[in-house]
């Protein structure tokens, strides 16, 4: 998947998180990361958001993500969200799961 | 006629200083009543003349009260005078600090303060300190724990420096004014009491000059030697609001509404009970349950204790509540109440604490609902220090409290934000687990297990029981494990218990 | 028997703080929601934000439904792409005018379980009327669909669509409820009532939850969660009623150990629908009557 404009998800609201992803014309993802709770999950935070990008094929982009202590699947979202609005692109790719 | 000498064993009788002699009598004032009051010689115009009377010197220990909360001015204000002044080296020895009161890092850096003892700090100072601002380690005691160290003698104020709402020229002071409406006000004068008493010199500064006599009063005019006048001693807005809301914070209300069903199973809810509860919003919120269960059941509270909130002076107005016991009052109705209910009494923090004193009032609680920053798997509870490792908290009664009661209910979520309240090892243990009882989050409620008798009961009851480790399992499951706190090995604070032992220490923060 | 559905709480699909917490208020069921309270310019980030909620979070035994937005909106097949996938236990279809609308939306789910290798007929359905329209299709919604659990109203495009407003007795809504619940009860499946939006009005409230349980509802959805307790203290029988259901069940047990077909309780013959009434009514007291910590 390629970055091809901004794309910004998420809130400033307590248990959110914004991404923030820009194009970049060189290989690598340079992340930016300003966490509430940096101390005890920053490295965390910054392992879903690189992984998530991994399973899109993201290869090249700016991340600036600002979080308000929030979980895993909710840094998962808003990557996945602020990557597709990056992209311009409405191929969503959903895999089964749940508590069933 | 007598002979001072012919009577038999004069020698042996003490508090006897001779034959009386006319020319040692002072004579007589003979100006009115009216004008006494204007011409007090413990009225000076200024803190600085205050200061000099009192022989303040380098090295010597003041004492400040923190019932003006955020909103105060006392303790800036005579810091800066004395600074200018050119004193050093001395200790603070405040009942608490708190945000407002984050220029004090001016006079530590400048060595006007070399120690600190307080309940709590917060704001700037708690992060300057918690950064390795200071090299003698602040001491933070409990309310109660405080209070024994004034009274065995072992924390020896030299001067206090108390602010009052309203003083009458010799002296007698009030949280409140009998004379005007449009004062600041605090209510319970509860922990300047103690520091009057004992505090070698007491100065009371005012923003009300009232008549004498100011009674009934706080603070009497026997135990103050000076009385200085100033524009504002706090903002009143910061000192207190107006009534403490109920919160409508669904996650308070359902810790509020699980902490009410454990006390009415636990056994302690029966006619003249008593009790004490927090002003933070889950234990505002029991405050409320509780009175609609009273009401429902018939029962009365015989006392309640602490803190005091409008919450409890309506139901004291109600009848629900007979006594009320006032170290430190809340909110403005609590304020009112202590002038105007006959029943609403102001206590010291020895009365309200101690455990060196001949009876504290926390020894007599049914039950006290108290708040956590942390709690751990073994019921030891941090109020001091946050996630991040920082100095943001107050001891306050909280050890105090805990040990008297007969049951212990700590309130607080399971997470705040990504943060779990329930952890295996707290950051700094302010309470000890062995006085914790119950521990009610949102997400059900653990039991101390040297509590099985309450265990029992509130299973019985259909709560939502279960151990501290499956709510600390839990916390984790949701929000992942964090990263330890990284800390350096200087030690920036230690944790006194009431008894005035250490129980903990903080370390200052890694830098990053 | 089937689950109990008194409350339904209301969770917006973009808030995460509310997604984290919907488990701790004991509803009986979560509605997550892709529909109304997320902003058009949202509906993709919410639909990520629940999907993998639904695909991360434990919620327990509590039953889960999301509430996607309507086909004809052009957004529902995407959240179904998602959604049926994050194997929720119900989807709700909103603003179902007949049966062709559950028929259609069906079809998708079907279709969407076939692709991804999911049991067909796994996704549960209910199927939201808030039209005049729809409450004169009540009937052939209800039965349009084995995977219906229950028909729900959703009064406020309803009352619009009437050209009326909301009031505190609820006059306007009292062909809609009746229309619904008898719609639901012949399809054999539930009813469930609409939300009470004045939060802070806890006896309104509590009134309005009263009429509908004795007008047949089996619950009701909730926007705030401090009106879950005083709906399910409304839907949990009183002792008295449950004293006279117990009584019922012991005479059938003892005339069942006589051997005899016929049981009576103070000289009257029990009728079937009697008993079916009492064990109902026992059963939704015992789920009742505890607060259970589960193991999320």
């Amino acid at each position: 998947m390629e970055i091809i404009t901004t794309g910004v998800a998420g809130t400033m609201e307590s248990s959110d998180i914004i991404v923030r992803v820009e194009p970049k014309d060189t290989d690598g993802i340079e992340l930016s990361l300003e966490s509430q709770v940096m101390h005890q999950f920053g490295k965390q935070i910054e392992k879903v958001i690189l992984e998530t990008l991994g399973e899109l094929g993201v290869t090249r982009a700016y991340v600036d993500a600002v979080d308000k202590g929030a979980l895993d699947c909710t840094v998962a979202a808003r990557t996945l969200a602020a990557a597709y609005r990056g992209a311009q692109s409405t191929d969503f790719v959903w895999k089964n799961g749940g508590a069933k | 006629m007598f002979d001072f000498n012919s009577i038999p064993h004069i020698k042996e009788v003490s508090a006897c200083h001779g034959a009386y002699n006319e020319t040692n009598l002072q004579d007589k004032n003979h100006v009115s009543f009216d004008e006494r009051q204007h011409s007090s010689k413990k009225v000076l115009p200024d803190l600085e003349e205050a200061i000099k009377r009192v022989g303040l010197k380098d090295g010597m220990t003041i004492s400040f009260h923190h019932h003006f909360r955020n909103g105060d001015y006392v303790v800036n204000m005579v810091m800066d005078i004395i600074a200018k002044m050119g004193i050093k080296n001395l200790t603070v020895a405040a009942s608490s600090l708190t945000d407002c009161h984050w220029p004090l890092i001016e006079h530590i850096k400048n060595g006007v303060i070399s120690h600190i003892e307080t309940s709590g700090l917060r704001g700037k100072l708690g992060d300057a300190i918690s950064h390795g601002l200071m090299d003698f380690p602040v001491i933070f005691r409990s309310h109660g724990g405080r209070a024994a160290a004034i009274e065995t003698g072992e924390l020896h104020i030299d001067v206090a420096f108390l602010g009052a709402p309203s003083c009458d020229p010799y002296g007698n002071a009030n949280g409140y004014n009998r004379d005007e409406e449009n004062s600041s006000c605090c209510g319970s004068l509860g922990y300047a009491k103690l520091d009057a008493l004992y505090a070698d010199k007491c100065i009371i500064i005012t923003d009300h000059l009232v008549s004498y006599p100011n009674t009934p009063f706080g603070i009497p005019e026997s135990q103050v030697d000076f009385v200085v006048k100033v524009d504002n001693i706090g903002d009143p807005n910061g000192i207190m609001s107006g009534a403490t809301r109920y919160t409508k914070n669904p996650k308070e209300l359902l810790i509020a509404q699980y902490a009410t069903k454990a006390i009415e199973a636990s056994g302690y809810f029966k006619d003249n009970f008593s009790m004490q509860m927090g002003s933070g919003g889950a234990s505002l919120a029991v405050a409320r349950y509780l009175r609609d269960s009273m009401i429902r059941d018939g029962i009365k509270c015989r006392f309640a204790l602490g803190g005091i909130t409008g919450q409890i002076v309506q139901m004291h107005e109600e009848g629900l509540v007979k006594k009320i016991l006032d170290v430190q009052s809340f909110d403005l109705i609590a304020a009112n109440s202590v002038k105007n209910n006959r029943f609403h009494q102001q206590i010291d923090a020895s009365y309200y604490a101690s455990y060196v004193n001949k009876g504290a009032a926390v020894n007599q609680l049914d039950f006290v609902i108290l708040s956590a920053l942390e709690v751990d798997t073994d019921f030891n509870v941090n109020v001091m220090t946050g996630s991040d490792g920082v100095i943001r908290g107050a001891v306050g009664g909280h050890p105090d409290t805990a040990a008297g009661a007969s049951m212990t209910i700590v309130v607080c979520p399971l997470l705040r934000g990504r943060i779990p309240t329930v952890c295996s090892h707290v950051n700094t243990v302010c309470t000890p687990g062995k006085t914790v009882d119950v521990v009610v989050t949102d997400q059900g409620m653990a039991v101390n297990p040297a509590r099985p008798e309450l265990y029992e009961k509130f299973v019985a009851a259909g709560l939502p029981v279960t151990t501290i480790e499956k709510l600390r399992d839990r916390a984790e499951r949701i929000v992942g494990k964090p990263e330890p706190i990284k800390y350096t090995d200087k030690i920036v604070g230690v944790l006194m218990y009431r008894d005035n032992s250490v129980i903990d220490v903080i370390r200052q923060v890694a830098e990053d | 028997m089937s689950r109990l559905r008194r409350s339904m709480l209301f969770v917006p699909g973009n808030n995460p703080g509310m997604i984290r917490d919907a488990h701790i208020y004991g509803s009986d069921s979560i509605m997550f929601d892709l529909e109304d309270s997320v902003s058009i310019t949202e509906k993709d980030s919410a639909r990520f934000l629940v999907y993998k909620a639904l695909t991360t979070l434990n919620y327990g035994s509590k039953e889960l439904v999301v509430r996607i937005n309507d086909l004809s909106s052009g957004l529902g097949i995407a959240d179904l792409e998602a959604i049926v996938r994050a194997r929720p236990d119900v989807i709700r279809l909103p603003k179902t005018d007949s049966a062709q609308d559950v028929i259609d939306c069906e079809r998708e789910i079907e279709r969407i379980e076939r692709e991804a290798g999911i049991e067909v007929g796994s996704t549960g359905m209910m199927a939201a009327i808030e039209s005049a329209n729809g409450v004169l299709n009540a009937r052939e919604i209800a039965f349009a669909s084995k995977r219906l659990i229950g028909i729900a109203l959703g009064a406020e495009d309803y009352v619009t669509d009437l050209k009326t407003t909301r009031s505190p007795e609820g006059v306007e809504l009292m062909f809609a409820r009746g229309m619904i619940v008898n719609a639901a009860k012949a399809a054999g499946i539930m009813a469930l009532d609409t939300v009470y939006s004045d939060v802070n009005n806890e006896e309104g409230f509590i009134n309005e939850a009263t009429m509908i349980r004795k007008m047949g509802f089996d619950g009701k959805s909730v926007i705030n969660p401090r009106q879950i307790a005083p709906l399910h203290a409304v839907f949990t029988p009183s002792e008295k009623d449950l004293k006279k259901a117990h009584a019922i069940m012991d005479a059938i047990a003892e005339a069942n150990a006589r051997g005899s077909g016929v049981a009576s309780l103070n000289g009257k013959m029990i009728d079937k629908p009697v008993v079916a009434r009492a064990k109902y009514l026992i059963e939704m007291a015992e789920r009742a009557k505890t607060i259970t910590v589960e193991e999320v």
